[in-house]
């Protein structure tokens, strides 16, 4: 019986078939995928990062929710030409709060995941609304309708508690308070900033969509995009410290 | 619950079969869940989700019981007169719900090739800017379209090639309706911004569950059939079929693996995060491509070329070795979607060897397709389905050169971000998949509506080189793209500064994205014409119209 002849016990029994093809599909994800969770430069933890305020994690979901990673990456690729543009590449831990990754696959609009604090609140203002407004060649679609619509605070603490069954360490303080944070970052005089201010040290907060005493989703998108990149400081971010 | 008839037309005990009374249950159950669910939805968009699925489960209980009310008493026979009594319905309503698809994907297609042009016409609205149309093009054409065909195809030939009837009497229809439910909640779902943020895998938790019932039925529908295969053997063909749906079915756990924030909102968060999330995505995205877009139109390949070249399968051996190889590299091939990112570079590495052995079990199967019509040849001249179905190999023969190529590191750092992928993706998508799709319809389609012939080979003509210099145009048009807009973002001036800015790159585009959007028109042009042939092959009652409109145009030629 030639080795082709064995071949048979496939062809004749599908449960064989079956099991076959099961076992023969998953090494090689199995080989890929797993190590990533024990790998040390895939869960390395660098200090500064820290995970989304409610008005970012808000804002995030407007990115995604508008299909944003369509034509804008966040990935910096370890290239001359892409650090020089765009700035440092980008680490792994700077995305490892990032449910799902926006790391996106076309650039039909520049990189973003170094675009915080590049330009002004009214530039991202006058840019969502009308793109060629500031830019005339641009292709963006304009976004008119997120500075007039209100922002739906009311489940962000759904948001933050669903996050924090995945891993992100929010605090159940944080989580209670997710709808009152979310109003106070996008003002500069809410009573609540003071307590905002101690939940989340590093986070700035200032009225990103420019409408005095409304929050829009305009100020929740701003919000995100102002912050994205803006974690680490490479001045004192040791690269070696990984490797092994 | 027992239901004894007496509605029925047919005299004699008529009851319920258990298949019914459980999915008139299930149906029932779920129309009041889902108003249960749209009454505390968070926003309209998910009410109105659950109020559409509502309305599905309305239709699926009144449908049973129509059924059952007009079916006769006894259970259909397997056998009539000693040939099997195959099961065509559902097969009948896939290959239309695939045409219909196919023509509204390629036009929204067309739609944001002409946005990226012309900016102003995302005419400042939610519903019709690039990034919600963008996934309904996908989802459309590589889901509903090819989904469709692959569901269609899939039952036809396991049922032909085992010589058994399909397994089940309602299951069947449950898969194919419960699919294009699916369809519709992801498709309407993106035009009110329901997303999960994930390329190719963008409805949220809840139509991914529902997909998933829906394809669980599907395997067991199709292994089924195979238990009561009248040959002993199982065709080439439904390997190709049972490897993808396995596969899908992995792909489609693993990376959509979400909580929702509450039962009562549409939006759920990917368990996965950061780089897990990003290779997990790939390995998915990748086998997307894989499973469903080569494996799954591979056995469409492997039953219809040899069936419309009227000769066997050039290499049996061939096809062994192919199958097995093909299944297991593709699997390694993900990371190359993730050059020079934050991936450690091992990862990438595996994925850029695993791509580039790759193309050798591509080309095997390519090569056992083109080969099969040796002897045959000359149909090429007379049969415009069978040369689509050839063009389409010689396209699936490229696109699978192009893509190792494109997944070598240092070419990657050029290609990758660019139109150039859009291009690889097209030649595969437009050139492959939706030749060999439109050939296995043209074949099907008179096969199961008993009709002699199609209506008109001539149309078939204008289809076939209408959509080819279409795909011309496209793909040119995007390798010119890419490149350049590659070469520009890494153009350095003689002072060793970037010379462009990201805006003159985009500016740079505009001529390829008008030439582009006029390739895809055209593709959309011959789909038309398609569906146009193909309703009056159905309409026609047997198609003596084929006789007055074209005298022996094949004998001429």
């Amino acid at each position: 019986m030639s080795l082709w002849d064995r071949h048979a016990i496939f062809e004749k029994n599908s449960i064989v078939l079956l099991f076959g093809v099961l076992l023969v599909i998953s090494i090689g994800g199995l080989v890929e995928v797993l190590p990533l969770f024990y790998m040390k430069n895939t869960i390395e933890e660098v200090d500064s990062i820290r995970p989304y305020t409610p008005l970012e994690l808000a804002g995030r979901d407007i990115y995604v929710r508008e299909g944003c990673y369509l034509c804008h990456s966040q990935m910096i690729r370890a290239l001359r030409d892409e650090v020089e543009r765009y700035g440092h590449y980008s680490l792994a831990a700077e995305s490892m709060y990032d449910h799902p990754f926006q790391w996106g696959s076309k650039r039909n609009g520049p990189d973003l995941a170094r675009v915080g604090a590049k330009y002004s609140d009214e530039w991202h203002r006058g840019h969502l609304h009308n793109p060629r407004s500031v830019v005339p060649a641009s292709i963006m679609p304009g976004y008119p309708w997120l500075g007039n619509t209100d922002l739906d605070v009311k489940h962000l603490g759904d948001n933050l508690r669903t996050q924090q069954i995945e891993g992100v360490p929010y605090t159940s303080d944080q989580i209670e308070n997710a709808a009152i944070d979310a109003r106070a970052q996008a003002s500069e005089d809410d009573p609540a900033l003071k307590a905002f201010a101690k939940r989340y040290p590093k986070a700035v907060a200032r009225n990103y969509g420019g409408q005095p005493g409304r929050v829009t989703e305009a100020d929740a998108l701003i919000a995100y995009l102002q912050m994205l990149g803006t974690s680490v400081d490479f001045k004192i971010y040791d690269e070696k410290a990984n490797i092994r | 619950m027992t239901f004894s008839a007496s509605a029925g037309s047919e005299p004699g005990n008529k009851t319920m079969r258990p298949g019914e009374m459980s999915l008139l249950a299930l149906s029932i159950l779920c129309i009041f869940g889902a108003l249960f669910i749209a009454g505390r939805a968070y926003t309209p968009e998910y009410a109105f989700h659950a109020y559409l699925f509502a309305a599905a489960s309305l239709f699926s209980s009144v449908a049973v019981i129509v059924r059952y009310v007009r079916r006769p008493a006894e259970v259909p026979p397997q056998m009539i007169g000693g040939k099997p009594n195959y099961n065509y319905g559902p097969i009948k309503f896939g290959s239309i719900a695939a045409i219909f698809w196919g023509i509204a994907g390629f036009a929204v297609g067309c739609m944001i090739a002409f946005e990226l042009a012309f900016p102003a016409l995302n005419l400042d609205l939610p519903w019709t800017s690039f990034g919600r149309l963008r996934p309904l093009h996908t989802s459309a054409v590589i889901f509903a379209f090819g989904g469709n065909v692959l569901i269609s195809t899939s039952f036809y030939v396991v049922q032909r090639t085992c010589r058994a009837r399909l397994a089940g009497a309602l299951s069947p229809w449950f898969v194919i309706l419960g699919y294009n439910l699916f369809i519709l909640l992801a498709g309407t779902g993106y035009l009110l911004g329901i997303t999960q943020g994930k390329e190719y895998a963008e409805p949220e938790w809840y139509a991914d569950l529902w997909l998933t019932i829906v394809w669980v039925v599907y395997l067991l529908v199709f292994l089924g059939t195979i238990f009561k295969r009248k040959e002993p053997h199982i065709y080439v063909a439904n390997w190709f079929y049972l490897a993808f749906i396995l596969t899908i079915a992995v792909l489609h756990l693993c990376n959509n693996a979400a909580i929702p924030i509450s039962i009562f909102s549409s939006k759920s968060y990917i368990v996965w995060s950061g780089v897990q999330d990003a290779m997990i995505q790939w390995w998915y995205g990748h086998n997307a491509v894989g499973f469903f877009l080569t494996a799954g139109f591979l056995a469409i390949m492997y039953y219809f070329v040899p069936k419309r070249a009227d000769r066997p399968v050039y290499s049996y051996r061939l096809s062994i070795i192919h199958f097995w190889a093909l299944i297991f590299m593709y699997i390694w091939a993900g990371p190359h979607h993730l050059h020079y990112t934050a991936l450690p570079d091992w990862a990438q590495t595996i994925g850029m060897v695993f791509s580039i052995m790759l193309w050798m079990p591509s080309w095997g199967g390519m090569i056992n397709g083109l080969m099969t019509l040796s002897g045959a040849w000359d149909k090429l001249r007379t049969d415009p389905v069978l040369r689509m179905m050839v063009v389409s190999l010689a396209f699936y023969g490229m696109s699978t050169f192009e893509g190792p190529l494109m997944s070598i590191k240092v070419v990657n750092s050029l290609s990758h971000y660019t139109d150039w992928t859009i291009g690889h993706v097209h030649s595969g998508a437009l050139g492959w998949v939706g030749y060999i799709s439109f050939g296995a319809l043209y074949c099907m389609v008179p096969w199961i509506w008993n009709r002699s012939k199609l209506y008109s080979l001539r149309l078939v003509e204008w289809h076939f080189w209408l959509s080819t210099i279409g795909i011309v145009l496209y793909i040119s048009s995007m390798w010119v793209a890419g490149i350049l807009q590659g070469l520009m973002w890494r153009a350095y001036t003689s002072l060793g500064f970037l010379e462009y800015s990201f805006i003159e790159t985009v500016d740079a585009m505009h001529p390829y994205y008008i030439i582009r959007a006029l390739g895809g028109v055209l593709y959309l042009v011959g789909a038309l014409i398609m569906a146009w042939n193909i309703y009056k092959t159905i309409a026609s009652p047997e198609a003596e119209t084929e006789l007055v409109g074209q005298p022996a145009l094949a004998a001429a030629e």
